[in-house]
């Protein structure tokens, strides 16, 4: 699965990164702006697709370091445990909660159990994606 | 432009349907295709197309100016795609799988091999 | 009162491990917890018998107005205490009998499960409940008829036993939810109060009958009764059970219980009365002719539940009292009688009463007590047997209708039941020895004694001291089952008189019967051809006749041809939006055409060309490049109408479907040619009626909305609550996180598939 072309193989080193950067930019500005976890984690995959293209199964393996099913159930059970916090402040099963706080560089912060959610959802996107993809492309040799 | 959306989302239904009808199993992929994009655009369509307002708040509001258009189709939609694309995957893939097995791809042949 | 059911149900599943531990003595131990549930109920006594009814309830499905309530009166007690009571006897007998199986803990699961079942089904008060507690009983049973599943036999009859009582446990779920509409309630302690509005009401006929076939088939009435002896395949302590106190009783409790409120009407008395004496003489008849010790006894007990519906559709106040004696009579005879048989089969192999003869000296004890019970079973003074049968023949000749026919059937029964006791009280333990397959070397052990010990010489006690049983509980039953305080009472002499004539009349006949019951045997040989046409094989022709039709639909619809499924779907859905919107005059407004942009026009125009091409193209690089289009250009459809977000998903995945079809598509065959131009055609018009209706169903909608859409919630709250200005966002991970959690799923799942299908080859490989 090796294009051979060095335009292609050059482009895939440097997008990479970038595009990998931009998806998470997405996951964590969708809440406000256009973006968010199905489409961060569409992006990261098809980075990483497109990498597959430019060298080879190995390699893009390498890069992803962990095997996609484990990014797939880590995304699940994310997306599992958001669900549980507000059945222990009294609310229904899912009901979304907040915590604010001040960190040190970052100013004022919010984190929610609808953070990890979208989290969840990039990982389980970026997992689902990357196993048919890599797993073809890998059939294909 | 609801009423012609009318028209080619009837389109794109009559055309997934017709190739799921053939008898190549390569067909019935492009059918599927057809089909998923029939399902969102009607499910679009229906909801009301409404343009140059996205359901988008500015910093500082608390509802859109305006009207905006439906969140919801478009969140529906929006997972639609996405589950789309891995149930396209499966299905490809059990094709492809089938097609190994049984060296055939026309169905009718495929089904003789069930005996 | 519901800790005393569920924990039946809690043992039942940990008896496997409780048997693992304690080994031989499982048997007794298990039986511990009927022991105790038998006290507990002895308790309740005292108020019962002076004619209380206690209501236990906890709520259940507080929403649907649905309570776990219990019932405790004269009629309930009395089949607590023989299930619980005989059901210590069975289970320690069964840990002998079973000893060694290596199935003994599974039995133990079920037994006991069936044991809670069927006390939740006799103490139930509310109609729900009860049904439930009745098709778990028939479950259990169906467990428990096929215990021996490696025997092909044991499974189909148990299948015949499940498919007779769960058909009408069907009906009778129909009959109580009219008859919770007609007596206003779900609990039984009111609907019984309210006898007269239920038998006024408009369903009184249907529910009645609905609720007939359930007790029927349940109680192995004829035509219902071939079920039962089939159920013999079931391991004895089983039949025992089944046959004393339980599972074909169940009926029989369904009509003593619901006496209050539906009897007392003509259809009642003649279906019930004329249906039991039938069933009655039919089974004393087939138990006369039989030879197999089992089979005989199962008979017999097709004869008791026979008279025990007919007296309780006769419905005097000395026909109830006789039912209540009966029952009791008859459970204590025949759980004595089964656990005998089993003996006989345990210590000396010998399952059919030719194979027997002069074991007394072998088994003396057995020998004792089955003789007993046998006595009781002939109706011989001074047993308990003897009292019931008096008031039966009693309340026959009473009986306000039908008379003579009920007397006749009766006469002879009375007859031909002391053959049936004969056969079972003399020929295995007297006369010269016969030589049984395997030679008994010892009397049973006290485990398979006990039971048979006990419940025979309570025959015995209760026939001397009638009293006894009477004030205890019998009087307390029957009044439950009348709806109103007995003041008959049971004694065991009545004087010269009618009933004592018959008795003694047909104590000589069935004598001489018994004598001469080899020619009787031979004489009566036709029966065996003309059962051939009897009922079950109806119900064999049935069971052939859903298979076949089953494999006719099977191979109508589910013909293998995709395409054949597609136009089903398709016609079924056009067909039945096209008939809902021609019922509801679904119209479409006027057609605006105006206001189309240039640019519209444009991407519509790429859309549709797209679309013609892949449909339409040879080449398969060609169609995955139209797809590609396609997929991009409803992508900008989406970005116009402001649905950013969309649109971004729509580009990025349809990038990602045209490697996926890249990769896949291209080795596969290219397209081929398959259909005729006459096909096409007729696929091409299927295609576009599916078209056009949605075309219609969308331009339908257009103009109307029927509700407001709740998205204005969702826009209004997406800021105040879900602290997000994307509300597409807000709605996925928030406001319907539910729903996204069962989508990623589902998506993790196709994942999971694909990744499994391509590692399977794989290792096909290899």
């Amino acid at each position: 699965m090796n294009m051979h072309s060095l335009i292609l193989r050059t482009a895939g080193h440097f997008l990479l990164p970038l595009l990998l950067l931009f998806s998470v930019f997405l996951l964590l500005r969708g809440h406000d702006e256009p973006g968010g976890g199905f489409i961060g984690g569409l992006v990261a995959a098809a980075a990483i697709v497109l990498y597959l293209f430019s060298m080879d199964i190995q390699s893009a393996r390498k890069v992803l370091r962990v095997d996609p099913r484990d990014v797939l159930g880590v995304g699940m059970v994310l997306a599992v445990i958001s669900a549980i916090p507000g059945v222990f402040r009294g609310e229904a099963f899912f009901t979304a909660q907040w915590w604010e706080f001040t960190a040190p560089l970052f100013g004022e912060m919010k984190l929610s159990t609808v953070l990890i959610f979208d989290i969840g959802v990039y990982l389980v996107v970026i997992g689902s994606v990357l196993t048919i993809m890599l797993n073809l492309a890998e059939a294909e040799d | 432009m609801e009423v012609v959306m009318a028209f080619v989302v009837g389109g794109l239904y009559a055309a997934a349907i017709y190739m799921m009808l053939r008898r190549s199993i390569v067909k019935l992929v492009i059918g599927l295709v057809l089909l998923s994009n029939a399902a969102n655009l009607l499910i679009f369509t229906v909801a009301g197309m409404t343009s140059g307002a996205p359901p988008l708040i500015a910093p500082g509001d608390t509802v859109p100016e305006g009207v905006s258009a439906d969140p919801l189709a478009q969140a529906v939609v929006l997972t639609a795609i996405v589950i789309g694309f891995g149930v396209l995957a499966f299905a490809v893939v059990l094709i492809h799988r089938a097609y190994e097995v049984v060296q055939a791809d026309d169905m009718d042949q495929m089904k003789d091999t069930d005996r | 009162m519901l800790y005393a059911i569920l924990s039946t149900f809690l043992l039942a599943a940990a008896a496997p491990a409780v048997h693992r531990l304690t080994g031989r003595a499982s048997g007794w131990v298990l039986g511990l917890l009927p022991a105790a549930l038998f006290v507990y109920f002895l308790s309740f006594l005292p108020a019962v018998s002076s004619g209380e009814s206690i209501v236990l309830a906890w709520p259940w499905l507080p929403g649907l107005d649905i309570q776990l309530s219990f019932l405790v009166d004269g009629l309930s007690l009395l089949f607590a205490l023989l299930i619980s009571g005989i059901g210590f006897f069975i289970v320690t007998y069964a840990g002998r009998y079973l000893e060694g199986d290596r199935d003994l803990g599974r039995f133990y699961v079920i037994i006991l499960a069936f044991m809670g079942s069927m006390l939740g089904l006799v103490l139930a008060d509310n109609l729900v409940a009860m049904f439930v507690f009745w098709e778990l009983t028939s479950i259990t049973s169906y467990l428990l008829i096929g215990y021996n599943h490696e025997n092909a036999d044991a499974r189909k009859y148990a299948l015949q036993g499940l498919f007779v009582t769960v058909g009408g446990g069907l009906a009778l779920l129909a009959g109580i939810i009219m008859l919770a509409m007609a007596g206003g309630s779900w609990e039984l302690s009111e609907i019984l109060n309210n006898g007269d509005v239920v038998r006024e009401h408009a369903l009184y006929l249907p529910l009645l009958l609905l609720i007939l076939i359930g007790a029927f088939t349940k109680s192995a009435q004829v035509p219902f009764h071939f079920w039962l002896p089939r159920a013999m395949a079931a391991p004895t302590p089983v039949s025992a059970y089944l046959h004393s106190a339980t599972m074909v009783k169940a009926g029989v409790y369904l009509l003593a219980r619901l006496n209050p409120s539906l009897g007392g009407t003509d259809i009642w008395f003649t279906t019930l009365a004329l249906f039991g004496a039938v069933t009655m003489f039919t089974g004393v008849f087939l138990a006369f002719r039989s030879t197999g010790v089992k089979k005989v006894l199962a008979y017999s007990t097709v004869m008791a539940l026979g008279t025990l519906t007919m007296l309780i559709g006769i419905g005097t106040e000395t026909a109830l009292l006789a039912a209540m004696a009966f029952l009791l009579a008859h459970s204590l005879y025949k759980g004595a009688l089964f656990m005998v048989a089993g003996i006989l089969d345990h210590e000396a192999g010998a399952k059919d009463f030719l194979q027997t003869g002069g074991l007394r000296s072998a088994l003396p004890v057995t020998a004792a007590f089955a003789i007993l019970a046998a006595l009781s079973l002939g109706g011989v003074i001074p047993l308990f047997g003897f009292v019931a049968k008096e008031l039966m023949l009693e309340a026959v000749l009473d009986a306000p209708s039908l008379g003579g026919i009920l007397a006749l059937l009766a006469v002879l029964t009375a007859i031909l039941g002391v053959a049936v006791a004969a056969i079972v009280g003399i020929r295995p333990w007297f006369g010269p020895k016969v030589d049984t397959p395997k030679t008994p070397h010892h009397d049973a052990p006290v485990a398979m004694l006990a039971g048979p010990a006990v419940l025979a010489s309570l025959g015995l006690i209760f026939g001397l001291g009638p009293g006894l049983a009477d004030e205890g509980l019998i009087n307390a039953a029957a009044a439950s089952v009348q709806g109103a305080p007995v003041d008959g009472y049971l004694a065991l002499w009545h004087g010269i008189n009618w009933p004592l004539a018959i008795s003694a009349f047909s104590l000589v006949a069935g004598g001489v019967l018994y004598w001469r019951w080899e020619q009787a045997r031979r004489a009566l040989a036709w029966v065996d051809r003309a059962a051939e046409y009897g009922p079950e094989k109806g119900y064999f022709k049935m069971m052939d006749g859903l298979v076949a039709l089953s494999e006719w639909q099977t191979r109508v619809l589910q013909n293998g041809y995709l395409r054949y499924y597609v136009i089903v779907i398709v016609a079924m859905t056009a067909g039945l939006v096209g008939v809902t919107a021609q019922l509801f005059d679904v119209g479409v407004g006027g057609l605006d055409w105006a206001a189309l942009k240039i640019h519209e026009v444009a991407i519509l125009a790429i859309l549709v060309a797209s679309m013609l091409f892949a449909v339409l193209t040879r080449s398969r690089l060609g169609a995955v490049a139209a797809l590609g289009s396609l997929g991009f250009t409803v992508a900008l459809v989406y970005v116009l109408y402001s649905a950013a977000d969309v649109g971004i998903t729509q580009v990025l995945v349809e990038t990602l479907t045209v490697i996926l079809l890249v990769l896949v598509l291209f080795r596969l065959p290219g397209f081929l040619n398959l259909s005729s131009t006459a096909l096409r055609v007729r696929d091409a018009g299927i295609a576009l009626v599916m078209g056009g209706m949605i075309t219609l169903l969308i331009l339908s909608t257009l103009d109307a909305r029927l509700f407001p859409s709740i998205s204005q919630y969702f826009i209004d709250e997406s800021v105040p609550s879900g602290y997000g200005r994307n509300i597409v966002n807000v709605v996925l991970v928030d406001f319907r996180a539910l729903d996204t959690l069962g989508e990623i799923f589902v998506l993790a799942l196709a994942a999971i598939g694909v990744y499994a299908m391509l590692r399977f080859r794989a290792e096909d490989r290899r």
